[in-house]
């Protein structure tokens, strides 16, 4: 198949480094995400993550303008981590550089011990928020590589060494879960807590970006990981990390292995029945404890309604597109009930997304898909001319492609920008695989019932 | 008052004015605050939305991806042929390019769209990063139009260099080097442009069809539903009609100096602006095209009988009720305050993001007593405003959407996302529709701020 190699890019399936680190510093409670860069940036990607998620979402700059980009940014950022500090009272200031201010050379972590410096010799040392850089220049990597090195910096920056852990403070895990939904975060948290086991999970945006109605406007939304969880990390029984890419990679959960010899159990994001039985196998092993019946159960009518759907299933070609580690989730799953998942493709380019996909599907398939890094829509879309899949599993994005080739569109992950409840889809566990299932058998029924002129009324 | 003390910086304390207490004095035009989550965007923002709607033109962003990425399909700009605009294109920098210069992967990135897209015209818009990196836009753009026969067109819109305003002034540089090359004689006497209307769910199409009726032939809708050719002979027109005070006034004066092009400002929006903006073109069109003051009364005439009794039905049920405005330029503005008074309502906040002195002091005029006029401001300032005054809608863009919905407040969409139109007579009736179905949707007797009264 004819494999053009194009210059530009056109749609691209992938955000910038620093959307990532913005969405990370979200999940952790009492924290503003800032930008080191000129306006644009934040106002851009809080849009963008307002459309998905329907949440305020605020996103601080250090809106530098001409000047500063020639004489640096740095008075800036300090003038910006103090109106943080004092108008918004936050607990932590997770601050992500941006494409100018990587270039300009700002040295962001030396300008930040410096404003700590000066904050301490005016007495205003004590009142000092918690504060993290990361180094998301956004012309290297996507979104995913900025969320991972952002809650990598979380973890290096405040998780010290010489930690003291006392046996009072409970059994309790850590779990990394990369970019899930709120509705993912939520059913996770409950997972742990069915084994008897204390949880800290970073980042955790399960309240934050999806939040009740209020008589107040918060400046920082409720929940989040507490700061003070994130600093007994090192005291965890082991940390459970998803995301097949990052295995061996100097990810938080490495970190936390190094520093304090924690187990690691990497994984897969648990989508489907085996990346999901993998997750609750770590959660057996760290707490000494058999799957509670109520898991088992929902194990059980998953299994049950794989049988139920395979005929509709069999055989069905599937191009499944977005997130490197998402897609592979997904791509597990779909090869698990019978789907052809005939391209997988991704605008990251981690060098891992190949090699992982043909894991997940060993055994499953006879040959693995077509994997596609640093794939655009322009690509996607040439080569589903060729592949002529039933269906696409991604998010809103891949709208008008689906549109154009008249197949259904499965609409997972971020972002979700034409539908409803984007923060509310369930994906991960066993529960959130039988919704998934649920809704791909839904939409190839309607299809089927939209294509035929008989109008059935059993499908 | 004494809860929206809190959240307001001391260097901000003179960009809001309260209407009623001392003289007008209000600062504005200055850089945004650090820390304090403007809602404003930058100078790319401002370039890619104006020329956004160009729409068989290809729109090639010179930067890493997210500025392409978040601007892809961004607006609701309709076009009635070609849709190459809502494509998103990027030469997607990567580290080697910032190193060694983004120049060469410019030039083939173009070469490649232009083959594969056989575009009129092509706009390269410059990034943060590649204001710094140096690279010469312009001699790549002068190569490839001398190799492809086509305009291609640098538009300097470096993010850092000032905010949206500064980008449409970049944009409209652009667009005027378009224009005095095309051919001008099939142009009427009594030709106009439309400028600064970006035909939102179709709106230019409400406003051109009122023009036809006057008897005036339309040359250029800059930039909604815009066309390459129709730019390079918009210097045939006999009159600039401006709409959306910031964008395309600079586009306006250029043209009025280089080609001796009256303009003049006008608005679609709300009954009052809509009649009077088609009596001032047809007043200046009157001496050379005798009876279209009559055709024109003819419009307004019919267009507001069947308007009139619909609005007043939704008078009966919003009037008294209290509204906020928060928009990118003042000038909509205006014509919302006069839109709400004609429903009946009142306003109590408005306030924009580029707002000019002259703006503000309009809007000092026209609103009440005790409306809070702000400048430049964010989601802490607005949220204290809106529920100090107990506002029951709030219009606004998506970024102001969260802060009224988190409070349990209404919400209309001015900006973008609109896929009703709410220019023209038409849109005014579309405009009560929409405030009206938030305002009295019975949801509101659920959330924390009413219940809790």
């Amino acid at each position: 198949m004819k494999r053009a190699d194009y210059v530009s890019t056109t749609n691209a399936c992938k955000l910038c480094k620093p959307l990532g680190a913005c969405l990370a510093f979200r999940g952790i409670e009492g924290a503003v995400p800032m930008l080191h860069g000129s306006q644009g940036c934040a106002t851009y990607m809080r849009r963008y993550i307002i459309s998905h998620f329907r949440e305020p979402m605020d996103i601080a700059s250090s809106s530098l303008g001409e000047k500063h980009a020639v004489y640096g940014g740095g008075p800036n950022l300090k003038q910006g981590l103090k109106n943080l500090m004092t108008k918004f009272g936050a607990a932590m200031i997770g601050v992500a550089t941006t494409c100018l201010t990587e270039t300009i050379g700002d040295d962001v972590p030396m300008i930040i011990r410096e404003f700590r410096k000066e904050m301490e010799e005016a007495g205003d040392g004590p009142g000092l928020p918690s504060l993290v850089s990361v180094s998301t220049p956004s012309y290297s990597g996507t979104h995913m590589e900025g969320f991972h090195a952002a809650v990598g910096a979380v973890v290096d920056q405040l998780c010290a060494g010489d930690l003291l852990c006392a046996n009072s403070e409970g059994k309790f895990v850590n779990l990394l879960p990369g970019f899930l939904s709120p509705a993912d975060l939520r059913h996770l948290k409950e997972i742990v807590a069915d084994f008897g086991l204390g949880c800290v999970m970073l980042p955790d945006i399960s309240e934050t970006l999806d939040g009740p109605a209020l008589e107040d406007y918060e400046k920082i939304p409720a929940g989040g990981t507490p700061i003070s969880g994130i600093k007994r990390m090192g005291c965890a029984a082991a940390t459970l990390e998803f995301g097949r890419t990052l295995e061996g990679g100097a990810t938080a959960g490495m970190i936390l292995h190094k520093r304090f010899g924690l187990p690691l159990h990497q994984s897969g994001i648990p989508i489907g029945l085996r990346e999901t039985d993998a997750f609750f196998k770590a959660l057996e092993q760290a707490s000494g404890m058999k799957t509670p019946e109520k898991h088992q159960s929902e194990k059980g009518r998953l299994v049950d309604s794989y049988v139920d759907a395979h005929k509709y299933l069999f055989g069905k070609r599937a191009v499944i597109y977005g997130e490197e580690d998402l897609v592979i989730g997904l791509t597990a799953f779909l090869a698990e009930i019978g789907i052809k998942p005939v391209l997988c493709a991704s605008g990251g380019r981690g060098g891992r997304f190949a090699s992982c996909i043909e894991h997940v599907t060993a055994g499953l398939l006879e040959t693995p898909p077509m994997v596609e890094e640093g794939a655009d829509f322009q690509k996607i879309e040439e080569l589903c001319q060729e592949l002529a899949p039933d269906l696409l599993v991604g998010h809103s994005k891949g709208y008008r492609l689906s549109k154009k080739l008249g197949v259904p569109l499965i609409r997972v992950g971020f972002p979700i920008h034409d539908r409803f409840g984007g923060q509310r889809t369930l994906h991960a566990g066993y529960r959130g695989t039988q919704m998934l299932l649920d809704r791909i058998v839904n939409a190839v029924l309607e299809k089927a019932q939209e294509d035929s002129a008989i109008g059935y009324g059993y499908m | 008052m004494s809860s929206s003390a809190s959240v307001i910086f001391q260097e901000r304390k003179d960009q809001i004015l309260r209407k009623g207490q001392g003289d007008f004095d209000m600062n504005c035009n200055r850089e945004s605050l650090a820390g304090a989550v403007s809602q404003r965007a930058c100078v790319f923002c401002g370039s890619r939305v104006v020329l956004y709607p160009i729409a068989d033109a290809l729109h090639l962003v010179h930067g890493p991806i997210g500025c392409a990425a978040y601007t892809w399909d961004i607006r609701g700009a309709l076009s009635s042929g070609p849709d190459l605009h809502r494509l998103s294109f990027s030469t997607d920098l990567q580290e080697k390019d910032i190193i060694f210069g983004g120049e060469e992967k410019l030039y083939r990135a173009l070469t490649e769209l232009i083959d594969r897209h056989h575009p009129k015209a092509a706009f390269v818009y410059s990034t943060c990063i590649v204001g710094i990196i140096g690279d010469d836009l312009e001699a790549v753009c002068r190569k490839v139009a001398s190799e492809k026969g086509i305009p291609v067109l640098p538009v300097q819109s470096e993010g850092f260099k000032g905010n949206k305003r500064e980008g449409y002034g970049a944009a409209c540089k652009a667009m005027f080097r378009l224009m005095g090359s095309g051919d001008t004689s099939n142009i009427s006497p009594l030709g106009i442009n439309i400028l600064g209307d970006f035909n939102l769910a179709g709106e230019i199409w409400i406003i051109r069809g009122y023009f036809d009726r006057m008897g005036l032939q339309t040359v250029a809708n800059i930039t909604g539903d815009g066309r390459v050719e129709d730019l390079q002979r918009a210097h045939g027109a006999a009159l600039n009609v401006v709409q959306c005070s910031g964008a395309t006034m600079e586009l306006a004066k250029m043209m009025k100096e280089s080609f001796d092009i009256p303009f003049m400002r006008v608005s679609y929006f709300g009954v009052e602006d809509m009649a009077e903006s088609l009596y001032q073109i047809a007043r200046f069109f009157e001496p050379k095209a005798p009876g279209i003051m009559e055709r024109t009364r003819e419009l307004v005439k019919g267009e507001l009988s069947q308007l009139y009794p619909r609005l007043q039905e939704f008078r009966r049920e919003l009037a008294g009720k209290k509204a906020a405005i928060y928009v990118g330029g003042a000038f909509k503005a205006f014509s919302l305050v006069k839109a709400f008074r004609l429903l009946g309502m009142r306003v109590v906040l408005v306030g924009s993001q580029t707002g000019t002195e002259e703006d503000y002091r309009e809007l000092y005029e026209i609103t009440d007593e005790g409306t809070i006029i702000v400048d430049d401001s964010n989601p802490l300032e607005l949220s204290s405003f809106l529920k100090e005054k107990d506002v029951d809608v709030f219009v606004g863009g998506v970024k102001e959407r969260p802060i009224a919905y988190k409070l349990g407040v209404g919400f209309c969409d001015h900006n973008h996302e609109r896929k009703k139109p709410l220019e023209g007579f038409i849109g005014m009736l579309n405009f009560a529709r929409e405030i009206h179905s938030s305002v009295m949707s019975p949801v509101w007797r659920f959330v924390p701020r009413r219940k809790a009264r």
